[in-house]
C-alpha cells in the first residue's frame, strides 16, 4: 500500500508520459472491443450478471440520449391556452367569478352518490361527555337529567325556551351565533354570511336537530349577496358550508363553501 | 234619453322625422281618437292607403301615443295645434324567440363568436379549439369544419353578398373562407402582429365583388386587405393603442375605436385619416353605425324573403337604395362609441368633430352598443346588469332593461326593431319588447357565461354561444 501520495506528486512535478494522452485515446477506442470480446467469452453465472449489468447501462444511456434529444428539440406545435375567451375580454382581468359551473349536473351526480366531497372528510367524532355538561338539578342537587351543551350552537330566530322544568338541553346564549365567515374557494375571498341552519352535524344526529355546531358541521348559509346564479338564471340564496375551525375555541365560526 | 257627450277635438299637424309637415292645416280629431285611427288617417296622407304601414306617433317631447290621445298625453292645449310626429314602422313582424329549438355540440373550446350570414341561410362560428365552423341551420347540424387558425379564433365576419366568411384569430391570422364549400380562399393573411379585435368588410354598395377587409389589431393597426390578391392595400396606422372596434361606413369612411381613447375616421380611398374625435375618458369598447344593419344586409330585403338578387349589378344596385332608404331615415351617418368611462358618445362624424351628445346612466363599463334596424333606437349593453336603450337621433335616455343578475355582454336586435336580446355572464338570454320597454321572455338553457348572441337579419332566429362549448339555436 503505498503511504503517501506518491502518483499525484510526481505528476505534479514532472507531467505526465508525453504519449499519455495518445494511450488514453486508443484505450477508450479499444475498450468496447475488448467488453465486445469479453461478452462473447463469458458463460454461466457470470454472463449473466454481466449482462444484466450491460442491459441496465444501456437502458440509462437511451434514457439520457432521449431526454438531450427532446432538449434540444424546437418546440413548433404551439397549443392554444384553455378558457378561450372573447375579443372583449382579452384585455380584462379576468376575474374568477363564483360561475355555477355547469353546477345542476355536478350536483346530481354527488346526489346520486349521496356524498358531498367536502374538504374535510374526516371529523373527529364528539362524545356526549365533551359535548354536554351535566346541570345538577332538584332541591337538594341530586338529578342529573339536564344537559348544557358547551360547544357553539345555532338557533333559531323563531325559538323560544321551554319552560326550565323541561327544558333537557340548556344552549347558553354566549355561545350562540348567527353568522360565519365563509371562504369561497374559487374566489379566494371570505364573506362574513348569516347561518341559515345546520343541515348536519357528523358527530350525532341529536348534534344536528340542537344545532352544535363543531369542527366538520355542514350548516346552510345565506349567500345571496353573492349573487350566484343557478343554470335557470334564478338567484341562489342558500348554500352548504362545511365549518373548518372549533368554534368552541376561536369565538368564530370558518366555514368553506361547498361548491 | 241620455245624450252622447262628444269628446273635444283637438288640432293635430303631423310631421316626418326630418321635420316636414304632412298636409297642410292642422286636421280636427277626436282626443279620443285611437292609433289606428290615426294610422289610416296618416297613410292617406303619405298617399299609401292602398297598402298601409303600421306607424308610431310621438308628441313633440318624444311621448309615444298608445291607445288614444287623450290616455297618453296628460295636458291636452286645446288652443293649439298638436305636434304629432310619425314613424313608419317595419311592415313585416318578428315572433320573439321563445324556445331552444337546438343545442348544437362540435366545438371543443368555448365558443367565442358566431354571426348569421347576411341573408340568414348560414351561419358561422369561431370558439377557441382554434376552429371555425358553418352549420346547416335548416337541419341544425355541423356542415364544415374549417381548420387553419393556430390560436383561439376571435371574430368572423360574413361577406355582405354571403359567400364569404372572415375569420380571425389570437396569433393575429386571417382566413378567408368560402361560404358554400367550406375551403380556404387564398392563403393565411398574416400582417398582424398580435391579436385582430374587429374585421370590417366593404359595403356591398361600394363594390359587389366584396373584395376587402378591414381588420383592426390590439398593435394598433388597421389593415386593409385585398382578399383575392391576399395583400395588404393599406395600412392605417395613427392609434397608439389596441383598436378595439371598426365599421365601414357606407360613405367610403372607416371608424376605429381605440383604446387610446379617440375615435378616428379614415378615408379609405387614400388612407388618409380625415377626423379624431376625443372625449372619452377610458377605453372605447365598441362603436356602432346608424347603417349598420343596411350595411350588413345589403342586398338581400328581408321582407322579400332574403332572395339573392340575379346579378351583382342588380344587387348592387339594391344595397345602394336600402342604404338610401336608411340614411333617409336616418337623417345622416351617426356613430355611436361605448367606453370604458361608463359612457357613451354619439357623433355626427361626417360634419363635425364634436360630439351630438354624452350619453351618461351606466354604472358599469359599456361593452356594447347596437342601432336598431330602422336607426330610431340605440341598445346599450353594459357590465351593470343592464341594457338601456336611447333614442337614435338625439341620444336621449329612454328607458334601462333589467333583468340580468350578471354583466350583460352582447345584445342585438331583431330586425323589425321590436325586440332585443342580450346574452349575459349570468348564463342566460333575455328577449326585450320595445313597446313595453320590459323584459319579454327568459332564455335559460346556457350552462356558462354566453360569450355571443346574434339575431339573424331576417328574424326567424337567434344563435347563442359561450363558455359551455354548446351552440344554442334558438326559434319562435
Amino acid at each position: 500500500m503505498p503511504q503517501n501520495e506518491h502518483i499525484e506528486l510526481h505528476r505534479k512535478r514532472h507531467g505526465r508520459r508525453l504519449d499519455y494522452e495518445e494511450r488514453l485515446r486508443k484505450k477508450q477506442a479499444r475498450a468496447v472491443h475488448d467488453r465486445s470480446q469479453m461478452a462473447k467469452k463469458l458463460r454461466g453465472h457470470k454472463a449473466k450478471l454481466y449482462h444484466k449489468k450491460r442491459y441496465s447501462e444501456k437502458v440509462e444511456m437511451r434514457k439520457l440520449l432521449k431526454q438531450h434529444e427532446e432538449k434540444e428539440q424546437k418546440n413548433t406545435v404551439e397549443k392554444p391556452d384553455q378558457g378561450a375567451v372573447p375579443a372583449y375580454l382579452l384585455d380584462r382581468q379576468q376575474q374568477t367569478t363564483g360561475t355555477v359551473l355547469s353546477n345542476m349536473i355536478k350536483q346530481k351526480r354527488k346526489q346520486k352518490a349521496s356524498k358531498f366531497n367536502v374538504p374535510i372528510p374526516q371529523v373527529r367524532a364528539v362524545s356526549d361527555a365533551e359535548a354536554f355538561k351535566v346541570v345538577k338539578t332538584g332541591k337538594t342537587n341530586r338529578k342529573g337529567w339536564k344537559r348544557m351543551v358547551t360547544k357553539v350552537t345555532f338557533v333559531g330566530e323563531s325559538f323560544t325556551r321551554k319552560p326550565a322544568k323541561f327544558e333537557r338541553f340548556i344552549r347558553p346564549m354566549g355561545l350562540r351565533f348567527k353568522k360565519a365567515h365563509v371562504t369561497h374557494p374559487e374566489l379566494q375571498t371570505t364573506f362574513h354570511l348569516p347561518i341559515v341552519g345546520v343541515k348536519k352535524n357528523p358527530s350525532s344526529q341529536m348534534y344536528t336537530s340542537l344545532g352544535v355546531i363543531t369542527k366538520g358541521t355542514i350548516i346552510e348559509v345565506n349567500v345571496s349577496e353573492l349573487g350566484m346564479v343557478t343554470q335557470g338564471g334564478k338567484v341562489v340564496w342558500g348554500k352548504f358550508a362545511q365549518v373548518t375551525n372549533n368554534p368552541e375555541n376561536d369565538g368564530c365560526i370558518n366555514a368553506v363553501l361547498l361548491i | 234619453m241620455t245624450e252622447e257627450v262628444e269628446a273635444p277635438q283637438v288640432s293635430v299637424n303631423f310631421f316626418g322625422e326630418d321635420g316636414k309637415e304632412l298636409g297642410g292645416a292642422g286636421i280636427l280629431v277626436p282626443i279620443d281618437i285611437s292609433t289606428n285611427e290615426l294610422q289610416i288617417l296618416c297613410n292617406q296622407l303619405l298617399e299609401n292607403s292602398e297598402d298601409p304601414v303600421p306607424i308610431s306617433f310621438f308628441t313633440d317631447d318624444g311621448i309615444e301615443i298608445r291607445d288614444s290621445i287623450q290616455k297618453s298625453v296628460e295636458k291636452i292645449d286645446f288652443e293649439k295645434t298638436l305636434k304629432l310626429v310619425y314613424q313608419p314602422q317595419a311592415v313585416f313582424r318578428v315572433r320573439p324567440v321563445t324556445r331552444c329549438s337546438a343545442s348544437i355540440p362540435g366545438h371543443g373550446e368555448p365558443v367565442i363568436s358566431a354571426q348569421f350570414s347576411p341573408d340568414g341561410k348560414g351561419l358561422a362560428s369561431g370558439s377557441g379549439d382554434t376552429t371555425v365552423r358553418i352549420w346547416d341551420i335548416e337541419l341544425e347540424l355541423p356542415k364544415y369544419t374549417l381548420k387553419a387558425h393556430k390560436n383561439w379564433v376571435l371574430s368572423i365576419a360574413w361577406s355582405p353578398d354571403a359567400l364569404k366568411i372572415a375569420s380571425a384569430c389570437k396569433n393575429g391570422q386571417i382566413n378567408i373562407w368560402d361560404a358554400k364549400t367550406g375551403e380556404q380562399i387564398g392563403k393565411t393573411l398574416s400582417r398582424h402582429k398580435q391579436w385582430v379585435t374587429s374585421l370590417a368588410w366593404q359595403p356591398m354598395h361600394k363594390d359587389a365583388t366584396c373584395r376587402l377587409l378591414a381588420s383592426a389589431g390590439k398593435d394598433g393597426n388597421i389593415f386593409i386587405w385585398d382578399v383575392i390578391k391576399g395583400a395588404v392595400v393599406r395600412c392605417l396606422s395613427g392609434h397608439t393603442a389596441s383598436v378595439t372596434c371598426i365599421r365601414w361606413g357606407g360613405e367610403g369612411l372607416l371608424y376605429s375605436g381605440s383604446q387610446d381613447r379617440t375615435v378616428k375616421m379614415w378615408r379609405v380611398d387614400d388612407g388618409v385619416m380625415c377626423r379624431s374625435m376625443g372625449g372619452h375618458a377610458h377605453w372605447i369598447n365598441t362603436l356602432a353605425l346608424n347603417t349598420d344593419y343596411a350595411l350588413r344586409t345589403s342586398c338581400f330585403e328581408p321582407s322579400k324573403r332574403c332572395i339573392r338578387p340575379e346579378t351583382l349589378e342588380e344587387s348592387q344596385k339594391i344595397a345602394q337604395a336600402r342604404y338610401d332608404l336608411a340614411m333617409k331615415t336616418a337623417g345622416g351617418e351617426r356613430l355611436v362609441s361605448g367606453s370604458d368611462d361608463f359612457t357613451m358618445f354619439l357623433w355626427n362624424p361626417t360634419e363635425t368633430k364634436q360630439s351630438v351628445a354624452r350619453m351618461t346612466g351606466h354604472m358599469q363599463l359599456v361593452n356594447q352598443v347596437v342601432f336598431s334596424p330602422d336607426t330610431r333606437y340605440i341598445a346599450s349593453a353594459s357590465f351593470d346588469k343592464s341594457v338601456k336603450l336611447w333614442c337614435g337621433r338625439t341620444g336621449k335616455y329612454i328607458a334601462s332593461l333589467r333583468g340580468h343578475v350578471g354583466p350583460v355582454y352582447q345584445v342585438s336586435w331583431s330586425a323589425d326593431s321590436r325586440l332585443i336580446v342580450s346574452g349575459s355572464a349570468d348564463s342566460t338570454l333575455k328577449v326585450f319588447e320595445l313597446r313595453t320597454k320590459s323584459l319579454y321572455y327568459d332564455l335559460p338553457g346556457h350552462g356558462d357565461e354566453v360569450y355571443t348572441v346574434d339575431w339573424s337579419p331576417e328574424g326567424t332566429k337567434v344563435v347563442s354561444g359561450g363558455k359551455d362549448k354548446v351552440l344554442k339555436l334558438w326559434r319562435q
